[in-house]
C-alpha cells in the first residue's frame, strides 16, 4: 500500500519536474523569438505598385514613399552656380540634403572651420556643373562623387562613406572647367578641358585680336589614387583654341578611350554666338588615354612641365588623337554602355550623329583622314559614321537604358526623344516643361543603366509652381520608361541650378554610409577629446590660446573661456557624443562664427580676439531639451 | 536504522549514470551560459528611439548596448539618464563583474564534482550553493536597479520621483517604455537549475526504490 503511495508519488514529481522544464524551455524559446523580432525591427517595406498603365493616381502611385519609408535611388544634383550638391530620393523626388563644395554652408558650418577654409582657398563661390561616380568594371562602386567648378577650374571630390567634401584641386592651365568630371571606367582618370581657350600658360598676356594665334585650349586627364582617392593631375594636351563642351569615357571596346566635343572650331571670338555658328561641323576630340600613358612611360621627360603639369602637343603623342567632325556646335557626347556607339549631339542642327567606335579603329588603322588640323588627324566622316538620327530641334544630351534605347534632351522643343539603337529611329517623344539642359536615366552613363525612369533637368519652371516672383526655381521631371510610352510623374523644384545629376541605387550605397564617427575607430585628429574630463582651455605661446572643447548633451565645456584683447583663440571642437543625429553647433556672437560638428568628429576654428567684451557663444544646431541653456562665455579682456 | 542514520547513508550513497549526465550537462549550460550569454536584457523604448529601441545586455562579466550602427546605446542611455541626475552605468560601478563569474565558476566545479563522486551529498551541496547564489545575485541585480532609481542627483535639471525600475516586464518611465527580461544566459542557468533538479528527483526516487527493494528481498529470504 504505501509503496503504491510513493509510486504515485514518483510518477507525480517526475511529471511535475518534466512539466516545469517544459515551461521553462517554452518561455526561454518565446523570449529568443521576441529578441528575434526586435531585432529584425523594420517594417516591411511595401512593394511599390508598378508603373504601367495611365492616370494621375497610378502617377502618384508610382512616386509616393510612405511615411518612414525610403526612396529606391539616391539623386545627386548639381547646384550650378549654388557652389553645391543636393541629395534628393528617386521616385519620391525629395530634397533630402545638401553637400557643400564651393560655397561656404553655415547650415553645416562648412567653409567656417580652419580645414574647410582652407580647403575653398578663398573662394566664396563655384559653379557646379556635373556630378559623376567612381567606377569599378564600369559599374558605380559607391565610394566617390566627384564635380567639377566650371567658375574656378577645381575638381572636388566628395566621400560617400560620410557625404562629404574630402579634397579640392585647381586644374592647371584651364580657364572654366566645363567639361569634366568625366569618370573611366575604372575611376582611373576624371577627364577635363577648358571651356575658354586663353593664351598659354595661365597667366599670360595677349590681346583679343591674337586669339588664333596665340590663345590655346587644354584638355586632360587628373588621377585619382585607387586607395584614398587623392588626385593629382599628371598630364595635358594643348589644343587649339576651340571651346571645349562637353565629354565622355568609353567603355568596353572604347574603354581607354576619352571623347570631347567643341564649339567653335570657327576659332572667332567677340559675337560668339553668330561667329562661333557658320561651320557646319565641328570636332569631337578623340584621345586613347592608356597610349598617352604608355608614350609617357617610356619617354617620360615628354613636353614641358607648366604649374606642375606635364604639358603635351599634338604632336608629341602622334596615333593617340584624332578628330571627327560632327554637326553642328555639339554639345553633349555620350557612350552606349556597349562602348560602341558614341552618340554626339548637334546642338543647332536637328540630328545626333552616332559613331561606330569599331569603324574608328578600322580608320586609324587604315589612315583614313581627310585632313589634319594643328597636328590632329581629321577622321573621314563617312567611314566612322553610323548613322544620323534625326531627333527633334535642339539635341542637347544623350542617355541609355538597359533595353537598347536611348533618350535624347531636345532644348528648342522642350522635349525627350527616345530612339532605338541599331534601328536608329525615334520610337516615342515626350514634351517637358520647359528647356531641358541635361537629362539622367538612372545608370545612363555605365556599362549596366538600371534603366526605369529618365529625369528631366529643365531650364525654365515658369508657371508650373506657387509664384515665388521673378528668381524662379528650376524644375526635374520625373519620367517613367518602364512602358512602351514615357508619362510624366512628377515636377520637382530646386534651386538653382542643377546641370546634370547622377544617380546611384539605394541598396548600393547605403549600407556603406556612416552617421557617426567613431571617437577611437574614425577620429584621428590629434586635438580631439573624448569626455568632458578633458575640455581645457591653455595658453600656448604669449598670444596663442588653445582651447579643447567638449560639445555634448547640453552643456559646451568649457563654460567660459577667457583670454586677451589681441589673442588668437584656436578652438578644438569635439561633439563626443556617439549616436546618430546629435548634432552640435558653436555659434559666437558677434565673431561671424558657426561650425557645426557631427558625432564624434573634430574640427577647428581660429579666431582673433580683436573686439573686447563678452562674447556669448552657443550650440547653434538644436540637439536636446536642454538645447537652449547649450552656452558659455567669450571673455575678451581689453588692452589696457 | 534511525532517521538520521538512514538520512545519513543517503547523502553517503552513489546515483547512477542518469543523475550524473543531467548534471554535466547542467554544467555545460552554466559554463556557456553564464560567459557568453546575457543574464538580463532591458530595452528602452520612446518615438525617436524605437527601431530599434535602446538596449542594454547585462553578462555576467560586462555591459554591452545594442549591435546598432551609428549609435553607442550605453552611452546614449546615459546621455539620457544625466537629465535626471542618474548615476552613469559604467563597468568600473560593478563589483559583481568579479564575483559573478567567480561563483559560476565554483558552481560549475561543484556541479562536475558531483557528477564524478556521484554521492547524493555532493550534488546536494552544488543545489544549495547554487539556489543560494541564485538568489543573491537576483537581490543584489534588484538592489543595483533600486539604487540606481533612487540615488538621483538633486540639482538635475529634470526632476523624477524616485523609482524603481522593473526587473520582470515593462514599464513607462518619463517618455520611455522599458522592458526588462532575463536574457539567454539566465534561460540557461534556469534550465541547468531544472535539469538539477529533476537529477536530484530522480535518483532519490530511484534510491528509494531500492532501498525498498533491498528491504523486501532481506523479508522475503527464508530465516536462519
Amino acid at each position: 500500500m504505501g509503496n503504491r503511495n510513493q509510486r504515485a508519488w514518483v510518477r507525480m514529481g517526475l511529471i511535475l519536474g518534466l512539466f516545469a522544464l517544459a515551461v521553462l524551455i517554452a518561455a526561454y524559446a518565446a523570449s529568443c523569438q521576441r529578441a528575434e523580432k526586435v531585432e529584425r525591427g523594420k517594417a516591411p517595406t511595401a512593394t511599390r505598385p508598378s508603373t504601367g498603365g495611365g492616370g494621375m493616381v497610378s502617377a502618384a502611385e508610382a512616386t509616393y514613399v510612405p511615411p518612414g519609408e525610403k526612396d529606391d535611388y539616391y539623386l545627386f544634383y548639381s547646384g550650378g552656380h549654388s557652389g553645391n550638391v543636393f541629395v534628393a530620393g528617386i521616385p519620391s523626388m525629395r530634397h533630402i540634403a545638401t553637400i557643400p563644395v564651393f560655397t561656404p554652408y553655415p547650415s553645416t558650418g562648412y567653409g567656417f572651420d580652419d580645414e574647410t577654409k582652407k580647403m575653398l582657398g578663398g573662394f566664396t563661390w563655384g559653379d557646379v556643373h556635373h556630378p559623376n561616380l567612381s567606377k569599378t568594371n564600369g559599374k558605380y562602386d559607391g565610394r566617390w562623387l566627384f564635380v567639377n567648378d566650371n567658375a574656378n577650374n577645381r575638381i572636388a571630390r566628395i566621400d560617400l562613406r560620410d557625404f562629404k567634401t574630402k579634397e579640392i584641386i585647381d586644374l592647371p592651365n584651364v580657364a572654366g572647367a566645363h567639361c569634366s568630371a568625366f569618370i573611366t571606367d575604372n575611376s582611373e582618370y576624371i577627364l577635363y578641358g577648358t571651356r575658354f581657350s586663353i593664351p598659354f600658360p595661365i597667366g599670360t598676356y595677349a590681346p583679343v585680336s591674337d586669339y588664333k594665334e596665340k590663345y590655346k585650349g587644354v584638355v586632360g586627364a587628373v588621377r585619382i589614387d585607387p586607395e584614398t582617392g587623392k588626385m593629382s593631375t599628371p598630364w595635358q594636351i594643348v589644343t587649339p583654341p576651340f571651346d571645349w563642351d562637353l565629354g565622355a569615357t568609353g567603355h568596353g571596346i572604347s574603354h581607354g578611350w576619352g571623347f570631347w566635343t567643341s564649339y567653335n572650331s570657327e576659332m572667332a571670338t567677340g559675337k560668339l554666338e553668330v561667329t562661333a555658328s557658320q561651320n557646319e561641323r565641328d570636332y569631337t576630340l578623340l584621345v586613347n588615354w592608356k597610349k598617352v600613358d604608355e608614350i609617357l612611360e617610356n619617354n617620360p621627360n615628354l613636353g614641358r612641365v607648366l604649374n606642375g603639369v606635364r604639358v603635351l602637343e599634338p604632336k608629341d603623342i602622334k596615333g593617340a588623337i584624332f578628330f571627327i567632325p560632327t554637326a553642328k556646335s555639339p554639345h553633349g557626347v555620350d557612350v552606349a554602355p556597349n562602348g560602341k556607339w558614341i552618340v554626339a549631339s548637334g546642338k543647332l542642327a536637328s540630328i545626333v550623329t552616332v559613331f561606330n567606335f569599331e569603324k574608328i579603329l578600322k580608320a586609324i588603322e587604315n589612315q583614313d583622314f581627310t585632313d589634319t588640323v594643328f597636328d590632329i588627324p581629321v577622321l573621314n566622316y563617312d567611314s566612322v559614321k553610323e548613322a544620323e538620327v534625326n531627333v527633334g530641334l535642339g539635341p542637347l544630351h544623350t542617355q541609355f537604358d538597359n533595353k537598347g534605347y536611348a533618350y535624347t534632351s531636345l532644348f528648342i522643343d522642350s522635349a525627350i526623344a527616345k530612339w532605338k539603337l541599331e534601328e536608329w529611329k525615334v520610337v516615342d517623344t515626350i514634351k517637358v516643361s520647359y528647356n531641358i539642359g541635361h537629362l539622367l536615366v538612372p545608370g545612363g552613363d555605365t556599362v549596366e543603366p538600371y534603366g526605369e525612369y529618365v529625369i528631366a533637368l529643365n531650364k525654365l519652371s515658369h508657371g508650373r509652381h506657387l509664384s515665388v516672383g521673378p528668381s524662379q526655381p528650376e524644375s526635374s521631371q520625373l519620367i517613367d520608361i518602364s512602358g512602351e510610352k514615357m508619362r510624366l510623374l512628377y515636377d520637382a523644384f530646386t534651386e538653382p541650378e542643377p546641370h546634370y545629376a547622377i544617380s546611384i541605387k539605394a541598396s548600393e550605397l547605403e549600407p556603406k554610409v556612416i552617421e557617426v564617427y567613431d571617437l577611437e575607430k574614425d577620429n584621428k585628429d590629434p586635438n580631439k577629446i573624448t569626455s568632458i574630463e578633458q575640455a581645457r582651455i591653455e595658453r600656448t605661446g604669449p598670444n596663442t590660446v588653445e582651447v579643447w572643447v567638449a560639445l555634448v548633451r547640453s552643456t559646451i565645456y568649457p563654460t567660459e573661456v577667457e583670454v586677451n584683447e589681441g589673442d588668437t583663440v584656436i578652438f578644438h571642437l569635439t561633439n563626443i557624443e556617439q549616436t546618430t543625429d546629435e548634432l552640435h553647433g558653436f555659434g559666437i556672437v558677434g565673431y561671424n562664427v558657426n561650425v557645426v560638428v557631427d558625432p564624434g568628429e573634430t574640427k577647428h576654428v581660429t579666431i582673433k580676439a580683436d573686439k573686447p567684451g563678452v562674447y556669448p557663444y552657443y550650440c547653434t544646431n538644436f540637439c536636446s531639451a536642454l538645447h537652449q541653456e547649450m552656452q558659455g562665455y567669450l571673455v575678451v579682456k581689453p588692452k589696457r | 536504522m534511525g532517521f538520521f542514520e538512514r538520512i545519513n547513508q543517503y547523502l553517503h550513497s552513489s546515483f547512477g549514470l542518469v543523475g550524473r549526465l543531467l548534471l554535466i550537462i547542467a554544467a555545460v549550460l552554466i559554463a556557456y551560459g553564464a560567459f557568453n550569454k546575457p543574464l538580463w536584457f532591458m530595452e528602452f523604448e520612446a518615438q525617436m528611439y524605437k527601431d530599434p529601441p535602446l538596449r542594454l545586455y547585462i553578462y555576467a562579466n560586462r555591459l554591452e548596448g545594442g549591435d546598432v550602427p551609428n549609435r553607442d546605446d550605453i552611452r546614449e542611455i546615459n546621455a539620457l539618464n544625466h537629465y535626471i541626475g542618474m548615476d552613469p552605468i559604467v563597468a568600473e560601478d560593478f563589483k559583481e563583474f568579479l564575483w559573478l563569474p567567480l561563483g559560476f565558476g565554483i558552481i560549475v566545479i561543484l556541479l562536475l564534482r558531483a557528477a564524478v563522486l556521484g554521492e547524493f551529498k555532493t550534488m546536494i551541496d552544488a543545489l544549495v550553493i547554487m539556489l543560494y547564489f541564485g538568489g543573491f545575485s537576483f537581490y543584489d541585480f534588484y538592489h543595483k536597479l533600486w539604487y540606481y532609481g533612487h540615488n538621483l542627483a538633486p540639482d538635475a535639471p529634470i526632476k523624477v520621483d524616485p523609482f524603481m525600475p522593473p526587473i520582470f516586464g515593462t514599464k513607462k518611465i518619463a517618455n520611455f517604455t522599458v522592458t526588462s527580461v532575463p536574457g539567454h544566459g539566465s534561460w540557461m542557468l534556469f534550465i541547468a537549475g531544472g535539469l538539477i533538479l529533476i537529477a536530484f528527483l530522480y535518483e532519490s526516487i530511484a534510491y528509494l526504490k531500492r532501498q525498498r527493494q533491498g528491504a523486501a528481498q532481506t523479508q522475503a529470504a527464508p530465516p536462519n
